[in-house]
């Protein structure tokens, strides 16, 4: 496999659905690429960084109107 | 030895957990509960309740609180996911609150073949892209970008380091990162959203989109490439 495959292979070699020799084939060739060590670390990086950020903070006035709207459509209570 | 020659880029990661549900996904239940709801049920209730398909079974047979306590675990990361579609705090919390209201009105026909949050966030998905086309009809496509390989392949290589988001305070990571997300053609934007930061799987992903699993598969991998890229001023090692 050259660079140009491990590119192409990459999502799923990080989702787990490779054929087993052909993720052998990409992991020999990162033993022997720098370059595409670089880029395989910082891609999955990439993706464990957005999984694990905080959700954004829902503002407590949204919030509150989404629960206005639930209570007078839905006859909800306040929660 | 770098990180990346680590043999486990399936374990012990956000990737190893796709598609199934995630430890962040417990995590940030647990603190909408905490956080969101003051008026919460004292502790027994909460257990007894902790249960989705519980919450699911009373909230359709009529108990309004059971729908409520739902909404409340789950309205964060659903205003998360609009705002990131929409790019828009208005339409974005239009699109909850019609997410919300018509998850409730079609509860009935919510057969519980998947997790209820797994509906909500379809339902929410296309609320969120109404809004996104409405607003940009001209701009807005689902269809494959036009992207040659020449743009997809990594341009700059230069590694990050073990942790490189802890060189930037909260507030100002979450902009960085929003800041790339809202580059990304919209096309690009929700196929990764809905894998990645909703960890949805690539088959549900390309139902959600009516779009195939190869099409989810190429926009993902171009996605992940082009956030790697952009994150990658902010990231890198000073010293590599």
């Amino acid at each position: 496999m050259n660079c140009r495959g491990v590119i192409a292979e990459l999502s799923s070699y990080f989702d787990d659905a490779l054929d087993p020799q052909v993720a052998a084939d990409l992991e020999r060739h990162l033993q022997g690429c720098k370059k595409c060590r670089v880029i395989v670390d910082t891609t999955r990086k990439t993706i464990e960084i957005y999984c694990n950020a905080e959700p954004v903070p829902l503002p407590e006035e949204v919030r509150q109107r989404l629960h206005t709207v639930l209570r007078v459509r839905l006859g909800m209570k306040a929660n | 030895m770098p990180a990346l020659l680590d043999p486990a880029p399936n374990q012990n990661s956000c990737i190893a957990s796709h598609p199934r549900a995630s430890n962040v996904t417990v995590v940030a239940t647990v603190k909408a509960f905490d956080v969101n709801a003051p008026n919460a049920k004292p502790a027994a209730s909460l257990i007894a309740r902790d249960d989705e398909s519980a919450l699911v079974s009373a909230a359709k047979a009529g108990d309004v609180s059971a729908f409520t306590e739902l909404v409340t675990r789950y309205e964060r990361k659903i205003y998360r996911l609009t705002l990131n579609i929409t790019q828009n705090r208005e339409d974005a919390e239009d699109a909850m609150q019609d997410a919300f209201l018509k998850s409730y009105q079609h509860l009935d026909g919510f057969e519980g073949g998947s997790r209820f949050y797994t509906w909500l966030v379809r339902i929410a998905v296309n609320e969120a892209l109404m809004k996104l086309r409405k607003r940009r009809p001209n701009q807005f496509s689902l269809d494959e970008p036009v992207t040659t390989d020449e743009e997809s392949f990594p341009r700059e290589i230069q590694d990050w380091g073990p942790s490189p988001e802890q060189k930037f305070a909260r507030v100002e990571l979450n902009e960085i990162l929003n800041g790339a997300v809202t580059e990304l053609d919209p096309a690009y934007r929700v196929a990764f959203l809905l894998r990645d930061v909703e960890e949805l799987s690539t088959e549900e992903t390309a139902k959600m989109l009516g779009i195939s699993v190869p099409a989810v598969k190429s926009r993902l991998l171009r996605a992940r490439l082009k956030l790697r890229q952009k994150l990658n001023p902010y990231f890198r090692s000073t010293t590599s």
